[in-house]
């Protein structure tokens, strides 16, 4: 008895798995089940048998160009989230006098949330905001379409993508560098050969979250773009799947195939990701 | 890359309007091996960051010849650099941080891969060339360092507390392996280290720094028979540093101890006396002192004793004493220093 004891005990078996208990039966009920009950749904629609739900969507164009749509935002959004943080952070890694209030001021755009920024970006470049109002004419439209949402998920996302690249950069051991530059690297064969390589990880890392959040973009989608029309993403297809014409089972496929495509995307980034060096980024026995 | 000097001219460092090097004048020959020494937050790492361009000056200039080197950038003065921490590059193999300074400076392929060999070989790391630095022992990875830096056969070698974060045994055989190389390469070398042996074993000339001052330059010989004042003895191993009096011409009293010593400072003046343990004998005729601490070290013992006054005098001895014994100790006339308090 006391050996099964040790021998489970090496394998981390013991009593004191059981605190685990409380949260491992709080991600049950709160997590899994809904989402396993949404999963069943989605199989269960009113007609057309186990896979009708999923037929409906993918035969209908107007439903099944919701992921070309939402893919066309998220992603340009997503990639230029990052290779915008990456220079803006690689220049703000050091230590300079007003680092935090630059930093303060980047970070602000994700506590106000996606509603005050699509408010503020309505009456800024709507038809009777300034923006419009120094151009002459009405040529250029940036509300109510794409490029609408398209700046709501860049306000939004780029401060995420930032805060994520700079903690990552300040990982690198500044040593590195220096070293580079003692054997005769000039700034941009630094970059190019020791941070980024290194930094590399990170951004895919980063990119996989900022891509998320694009993809399942709600409020912006319906406030400054076009949700009857361009900006038309798979979550507005979901909701009035759901909502509007009250069929569960549509609503819950929908979001499964938002699901997957967003673990598809991940795991794309994630396989580039493990080309890369991925261990230490510190340099030896510091 | 030849050169007859380089010439280090009034070089200084400010932080924030503190001094943290001031005026460091200095003329290296090609081929000498310099160590900066001194504890730590004297400014010898300033120094060597100032050298190598990762630190601007805030006074003074750097020749190399007749050219000017503080102006350029780190990559464009053509030195090599051994870091405390290595800073290996961790996503590169052994071969290609190796081969790194050469690929930055255009060498031919074939070249880059001739000369990358022949360094891997002078540190003998030919079986973990395709190893990454984090699969490296210590050891190793100080090796891969230091090719790294030689490779480039540099007009000047840099190295930065290199041997400091290796086990005793570890960091002996290092400093072998870097006199040897210096012997064989003959590189110009300036070595920076809070370790007096370390220095005097490897440099042909030590620079004694203190908040940023110099105290003494000079061949390890000179600095170690003859420190120029009581902080660059304290540095040099002379551990007995007493407060005493000169209380008359050729004799100097205090802390209970009397001595004979050659001093130019007048009567009465105050001095610090620096004795090496070593040179403090036990001998008849002696003043009286009572041993306290014996550590065993070997074939002598490292003894601290106090004299009548209280003050505590350390000594070595061949004949191991127990503590509470009472000795009488001597000192050589030529070996006792006096400086001024």
């Amino acid at each position: 008895m006391t050996a099964l004891r040790h021998r489970l005990a090496e394998r981390g078996i013991d009593r004191q798995l059981a605190l685990l208990l409380p949260a491992l039966l709080c991600v049950l009920v709160l997590f899994v089940y809904p989402f396993a009950y949404g999963v069943g749904l989605s199989f269960q629609p009113s007609s057309g048998g186990v896979l009708g739900a999923y037929r409906t969507f993918f035969e209908d164009p107007y439903q099944r160009d919701t992921i070309a749509t939402t893919l066309g935002l998220s992603l340009p959004a997503a990639l230029l989230n990052v290779a915008a943080s990456v220079p803006i952070a690689y220049r703000m890694r050091g230590r300079f006098r007003g680092k935090r209030l630059m930093t303060t001021l980047l970070v602000v755009p994700i506590t106000l949330g996606t509603v005050l920024t699509a408010e503020g970006l309505l009456n800024f470049l709507g038809p009777t905001g300034w923006f419009n109002r120094i151009l002459p004419g009405d040529a250029v439209r940036l509300t109510n379409n794409y490029w609408g949402v398209f700046f709501s998920l860049i306000i939004t996302g780029f401060p995420f993508a930032f805060l994520l690249i700079l903690s990552y950069l300040s990982g690198i051991d500044p040593s590195l560098e220096k070293a580079a530059a003692t054997l005769g690297a000039g700034w941009w064969q630094r970059f190019r050969r020791i941070t980024l390589p290194l930094l590399a990880p990170g951004l895919a890392t980063t990119f996989c979250l900022t891509f998320v959040l694009a993809f399942s973009v709600f409020p912006s989608a319906v406030l400054v773009g076009d949700p009857a029309g361009s900006t038309r993403v798979i979550s507005i297809a979901a909701y009035h799947a759901g909502y509007e014409a009250y069929d569960y089972p549509l609503a819950s496929a929908i979001a499964v195939v938002m699901g997957v495509i967003e673990l598809v995307v991940v795991a794309v980034a994630l396989g580039l990701r493990s080309l890369f060096y991925t261990g230490t980024t510190s340099s030896g026995k510091g | 890359m030849t050169f007859s000097a380089l010439r280090l001219d009034g070089v200084t460092r400010r932080f924030g309007g503190k001094d943290a090097l001031t005026g460091l004048s200095l003329t290296i020959g090609k081929g000498e091996f310099i160590a900066l020494l001194g504890p730590s937050g004297c400014g010898k790492s300033t120094a060597l960051n100032c050298l190598a361009g990762l630190l601007p000056l805030s006074e003074g200039s750097i020749w190399q010849d007749e050219r000017r080197l503080d102006t350029l950038p780190p990559e464009r003065r053509g030195f090599g650099m051994v870091f405390q921490n290595y800073a290996l590059f961790p996503h590169l193999s052994v071969r290609r941080n190796i081969a790194f300074g050469l690929q930055m400076r255009r060498v031919p392929r074939a070249e880059v891969r001739r000369r990358t060999d022949e360094a891997i070989r002078l540190v003998r790391l030919d079986e973990h060339a395709a190893k990454l630095p984090g699969q490296l022992s210590g050891g190793q990875q100080q090796r891969v360092a230091i090719a790294r830096a030689v490779v480039l056969e540099p007009s000047l070698v840099l190295m930065d507390e290199p041997l400091s974060n290796l086990d005793a045994k570890l960091r002996l055989e290092m400093r072998t392996e870097i006199r040897r190389l210096h012997q064989s390469l003959g590189l110009t070398t300036v070595y920076v280290t809070h370790d007096q042996e370390e220095a005097l074993s490897l440099a042909d000339r030590l620079v004694v720094l203190r908040d940023g001052q110099v105290q003494q330059i000079g061949t390890p010989a000179e600095l170690h028979d003859a420190p120029a004042n009581a902080h660059v003895a304290d540095f040099m191993g002379y551990r007995n540093l007493l407060p005493m009096k000169v209380s008359s011409p050729g004799t100097v009293e205090g802390s209970g101890l009397s001595f004979r010593a050659t001093s130019s400072l007048p009567v009465g003046s105050d001095v610090v006396v620096a004795i090496r343990p070593e040179d403090l004998l036990v001998g008849p005729g002696g003043v009286p002192v009572t041993v306290e601490v014996v550590e065993y070290q070997g074939r002598e013992a490292a003894v601290e004793a106090r004299t009548l006054s209280g003050a505590p005098v350390h000594l070595r001895v061949t004949e191991r004493p127990s503590p509470g014994d009472k000795v009488t100790v001597v000192a050589d006339p030529a070996r006792v220093l006096v400086f001024p308090a």
